[in-house]
């Protein structure tokens, strides 16, 4: 066995060290499952083992459960398959069983195994500790066990869904299960999970001492086993599933399979004994691995977040760009949280508006977070005085001076964003870079005010800042690869995911989340009542219905936006009955939006929840009162499609040109629907052909905002995909 | 085919469903049994005659469990060839039990059936047999489903019925009942609940409140705004959008009450009641259950009557009288909405929101009430129909002869 060495001492106790060679972090690779029956055989055989003790030879921890990108590889083998369809599904049942049944061997091997827990155990990490009779954990602030699959779009399928309700009750188990929520030794502790918390170090030598006289047993084996809170059909257990189906789709609004799959793990497997119930997980999960939605999320939200956020798209041949000092300009709302995030992590950044007073006003953001950080217990006073201690607040360039980076921040306004590009480059050195954080104007433009427009680049964070994990870089015409370079280090040393994209009016994201928006007035103005199209809106898996959204962004900007947009274009601007609706809204009616508490919903002054302006019938009339599940499906389809298809139209004009940055920046930007695995996934998922076939459906009824472009077509002739054409292999081909 | 002619229809008084209610001492099957004594007593029938008995019991479970029709029969010492069968469509499951016995009759099958029903809510609460429907993940979830009274409030959500218009309807419901109560209208078919010495131990409906008012119900705080905030608004918006907000209207006044009671109706074929020396009263014209959306559950009446009149050959305004079991009171307003039916032709003697609905029960109860009050007030044909759980309605006209 490469994975596993075992030791035996003068007690018959055999210490099992779990180290995957070759790797920083043991994961349950093919090879590992092989060998824990080979492991189990040997604890079974050998007379001189007493008892187990399993620990692992890892400092980062036990084991951080399947390797994903084994398992997203997995899917769909090629080739030609004689085999009758009943022998594919038992091979598959097979195949997905064989970590059940390697675990279930180990916890009925007739001897008493503990694991020790010096740090994390993840997925099928903590599931195979489930599957020893007695588990410690150190007293290690950093130790986490949880089952996390569900938030790749995953269930846990090696006795994770029956092993953990067994042990502390469909209910106590549900949001770990669920939502993926990791627990601490101490919660470890208080809810069963594991036997004992001792200080770190200790693991291995309390383990053995519970070994010595260890039941090898589990609890859901012997014969007066009760299960905690009850089954499904208990007194108790019927309420926790009848209410626990509605908040799934309450949170869900059954986007989700992997969570539905996982209640109904719980629900039946909970009323059978522990061999059936691991046959249902297996099922499940194979069922749940199936699904467009679990390689999607697998696909976007790990695989291709990992590789973005250990810079991806970085290009290659640059000397690593370690970025010391950052000149932020503006401290307004954007600017701050730059601030801040720098200041997080490490960076020491001069803060610069029109005063002084000004700019500490934007430190002063930065103070209030620490100060709330430091309440809450997750910062010392000390580092937090620290932090605030790298922020500079300033009225003078002079203080850009030695900057390595600038991040422009300053209102949308291409005369104000000109001169403030004057006044920092004439302090900075040849190599600095010049970023600005606009999320409108074109970076090429703006580069025109720039006396070297081969360092001037978009550097686009979201908003909170502190709280969005994205960051979208464009490129200008002249930006050079080596700014793109250090702009990555740059995004990456403050701990958030780039993504690059080419430059045009609103780039990738801001264009994008345009469009859903849009569509949401379009609807509006079609008759389609205002409460159908944000409840579908908001069930597409959306954060936000498309007319709270518009209420969000301010109907005022929009109007200005689309004033700006019709004198930029002149004649080629085509309007809709959407331009009548807005101008209405804000110029008659001065309705701007969640700000002055009128928009699309009354936002009432005590706080209460908003509600529909009920004069909102008055200007558009409702042609749409009711909705059928085929009109849902519609307007679930439009919303989704609006979006992806201009994704699709970005990677046309040369805004996008790796799946990965267009799926990313989309969950990660917009909060573009998740269980999709992004616009792209979803064109992949629902195949080019049917895609093209239900935008010229929806182009005919709706208009040419939906029409296919030339790229599509020619993909869905082709029967190509976007990961296959544009992805990572189809790169590593050319 | 035979037709099928209803000879006699009984029923307890119904009592609250409660520990503190007076049936809650009486045994289910003591109800069952009761009602079968009387249906015997009153037709001096050959019980050998009577080719089964179909009971509607939707909580079929501890002592209503083990087929509790089969039982009956033998505790009221009915003839041992008398069969027996419990059935289930939840609140319709009475009335089913009717439409079965008919059916039997009409098919050949049966020359003389009784159906029926009964229902201790007290001695076997509501849920007790527990369920798929909404337990289970896999039809939960499809289904939307939400409680009963979330429904109820989503449909007076939809359909525009206000506090103000349920609590209007419950206030007439309780005044009508009240009315009939006072003037005799129930007695044909209310046989008193003896106990095990012989003395009557509840003689008429015990939840009847004819002094309701529009302030008394005012005071009363809507049942399901909890569960409907916690999550099932959400669920039921899933399934209907247009809806920003669910209307919580309902409340313990304008709702069916908890009740225990158990009711029989005596049905065969012309042949057999002249065989047995009885007189028939009125003829079986058609029975339809039908399937609606599950989650709004409860407009299945609307559409079972419309299925059904619509192959008698019948309108809405053919029919004189209605009985739609006051389930909630905007199931009433909606079906009186979506076929335009007066309410002078509704419930005339009020419903379930004042005398209580005991599940397995009520639809075997309605079918007496409708009979009782066409005879009284010398009219020809009446419905009867109920709403249904995870969304049916079932329905039964029938014509005096």
């Amino acid at each position: 066995m490469e994975n596993f060495k075992i030791e035996v001492d003068g007690d018959g106790i055999a210490l099992v060290t779990f180290d995957v060679p070759g790797r920083s972090m043991n994961t349950l690779t093919g090879k590992v499952i092989a060998e824990i029956g080979a492991l189990v055989e040997r604890i079974k055989t050998d007379a001189a083992i007493k008892g187990v003790v399993i620990a692992s030879g890892k400092a980062s921890g036990f084991c951080a459960g399947a390797d994903l990108g084994e398992l997203g590889g997995s899917a769909g083998a090629g080739g030609e398959d004689r085999r009758s369809e009943q022998e594919k599904l038992q091979a598959a049942f097979d195949g997905g069983f064989a970590l059940n049944r390697a675990f279930r061997a180990l916890e009925t091997c007739g001897k008493p195994v503990a694991t020790a827990l010096e740090g994390l155990a993840l997925g099928g990490g903590l599931e195979f500790a489930l599957a020893t009779h007695y588990r410690v954990a150190a007293n290690n602030p950093r130790l986490q066990l949880g089952l996390p699959e569900a938030k790749v779009g995953l269930l846990p399928g090696a006795g994770g869904t029956q092993r953990l309700p067994r042990i502390m009750g469909a209910m106590n188990a549900a949001p770990y299960l669920l939502e993926g929520k990791s627990m601490t030794a101490q919660e470890a502790l208080a809810k069963g999970v594991v036997g004992a918390v001792v200080e770190p170090g200790q693991t291995v030598a309390a383990a053995r001492e519970w070994v010595k006289t260890g039941d090898p047993v589990a609890p859901w084996d012997k014969k007066d086993f009760k299960l905690p809170g009850g089954g499904p059909y208990s007194p108790t257990g019927g309420q926790v599933f009848i209410m626990g189906n509605a908040m799934l789709r309450k949170q869900s609004y059954g986007n989700y399979p992997a969570q539905l799959n996982i209640l109904k793990c719980l629900y039946e497997g909970l009323q059978v004994p522990i061999d059936a119930a691991l046959r249902i997980e297996t099922r499940y999960f194979l069922k749940t691995m199936q699904s467009p939605q679990a390689r999607g999320m697998i696909r976007t939200l790990f695989l291709s977040m990992q590789e973005l956020g250990k810079g991806a798209s970085r290009p290659a041949g640059y000397a690593p760009y370690d970025v010391k000092k950052v000149a932020v300009l503006g401290a307004g709302m954007m600017g701050a949280g730059i601030a801040y995030v720098q200041a997080q992590a490490g960076i020491e950044t001069v803060l610069v508006d029109v005063s002084v007073e000004a700019a500490e006003k934007g430190k002063g953001y930065a103070r209030t977070l620490v100060e709330k950080a430091v309440k809450r217990g997750k910062l010392t006073a000390e580092k937090g005085e620290t932090l605030l201690g790298l922020i500079h607040p300033t009225a003078d360039y002079a203080d850009v001076k030695g900057s390595d980076l600038v991040v422009e921040a300053v209102f949308e306004s291409r005369e104000l964003k000109a001169t403030v590009t004057k006044l920092a480059e004439a302090q900075l050195a040849e190599t600095a870079v010049m970023g600005s954080n606009t999320s409108t104007l074109p970076i090429t433009g703006l580069a025109e005010a720039s006396v070297r427009p081969a360092n001037f680049i978009g550097i686009h964070f979201f908003s909170p800042v502190d709280k969005m994990g994205l960051v979208e870089i464009i490129m200008g015409k002249q930006t050079s690869e080596e700014t793109l370079a250090k702009s990555i280090d740059y995004v990456l040393k403050i701990r958030k995911t780039p993504i690059v994209v080419n430059d045009s009016r609103g780039f990738y994201t801001s264009r994008c989340f345009g469009t859903f928006i849009q569509e949401g007035l379009e609807m509006l103005a079609e008759g389609i009542a205002p409460a159908i199209i944000d409840n579908v809106g908001r069930a597409t898996g959306m954060p936000r219905g498309p007319l709270e959204m518009n209420d969000d962004v301010a109907l005022d900007l929009a109007y200005k936006v689309r004033e700006q947009t019709k004198k930029d274009l002149g004649e080629q601007y085509v309007g809709g009955p959407v331009d009548a609706l807005i101008t209405r809204m804000v110029v008659d009616l001065e309705r701007f939006g969640r700000k002055n508490g009128k928009g699309f919903y009354d936002y009432p002054a005590d706080g209460s929840a908003k509600k529909i302006w009920p004069g909102l019938k008055d200007i558009v009339a409702v042609k749409t009162p009711d909705a059928d599940p085929a009109l849902i499906e519609e307007i679930r389809t439009r919303l989704l499609y609006r979006q992806a298809i201009e994704a699709a139209r970005c990677f046309e004009e040369g805004v996008l040109t790796d799946p990965r940055d267009a799926d990313v920046g989309a969950i990660l930007g917009w909060g573009f629907a998740p269980w999709t695995g992004g616009p792209i996934s979803l064109i992949d998922s629902v195949g080019t052909a049917a895609f093209v076939a239900k935008l010229d459906d929806l182009t005919a009824k709706y208009g040419s905002r939906y029409a296919p472009n030339a790229l599509l077509r020619e993909m869905a002739a082709k029967g190509e995909t976007f990961y296959g054409r544009f992805g990572a292999g189809a790169k590593a081909a050319a | 085919m035979a037709e099928a002619y209803i000879y006699d229809a009984v029923r307890t008084p119904r009592g609250k469903g409660k520990k503190d209610g007076s049936l809650h001492e009486m045994t289910a099957l003591s109800l069952a049994t009761q009602v079968l004594e009387n249906l015997r007593e009153r037709n001096g029938l050959d019980t050998s005659k009577v080719d089964d008995v179909i009971l509607g019991c939707v909580s079929p479970v501890g002592e209503q469990g083990s087929d509790i029709a089969r039982t009956a029969v033998l505790t009221a010492d009915y003839a041992e060839t008398t069969a027996g069968v419990q059935v289930n469509r939840f609140c319709a499951s009475g009335l089913e039990a009717v439409n079965m016995a008919a059916a039997k009759v009409i098919s050949g099958e049966a020359q003389m059936a009784i159906g029926g029903g009964v229902e201790s809510m007290s001695r076997v609460p509501m849920g007790s047999d527990g369920g798929a429907w909404p337990t289970d993940p896999s039809s939960a979830f499809k289904t939307y489903f939400a409680p009963q009274g979330v429904s109820a409030d989503l449909i007076a959500t939809l359909y525009g019925f206000s506090r103000d218009d349920v609590d209007a309807y419950a206030v007439e419901s309780q005044r009508r009942a009240a009315q009939a109560w006072a003037e005799g209208r129930f007695s044909k078919s209310v046989v008193p609940v003896r106990d095990q010495l012989g003395l009557h131990i509840l003689s008429h409906d015990e939840t009847v409140r004819g002094s309701t008012t529009m302030q008394t119900l005012a005071s009363l705080s809507p049942s399901f705004t909890m569960p409907g905030e916690m999550a099932f608004d959400a669920v039921v918006q899933q399934r209907y959008p247009q809806v920003e907000k669910v209307n919580h209207v309902h409340h313990a006044g304008n709702s069916s009450g908890i009740v225990d009671g158990a009711a029989g109706v005596l049905i065969g074929s012309k042949e057999m009641g002249e065989a047995l020396g009885l007189k028939p009263r009125a003829r079986i014209k058609g029975a339809a259950s039908i399937g609606s959306e599950p989650s709004i559950m409860l407009t299945g009446p609307a559409l079972v009557t419309d299925k059904l009149l619509k192959r008698l050959g019948m309108n809405p305004a053919d029919v004189d009288l209605y009985e739609l079991n006051e389930a909630f009171a905007s199931v009433v307003l909606r079906m009186m909405q979506a076929l335009d039916i007066p309410h002078e032709k509704m419930n005339v003697n009020g419903g379930a929101i004042a005398m209580g609905h005991p599940l397995g029960a009520t639809g075997a109860m309605i079918i007496g009430t409708l009979l009782d009050e066409l005879e009284r007030t010398d009219k020809e044909v009446g419905l009867a129909t109920l709403c249904v759980g995870a969304g049916m309605g079932t329905a039964t006209v029938i014509e005096r002869v």
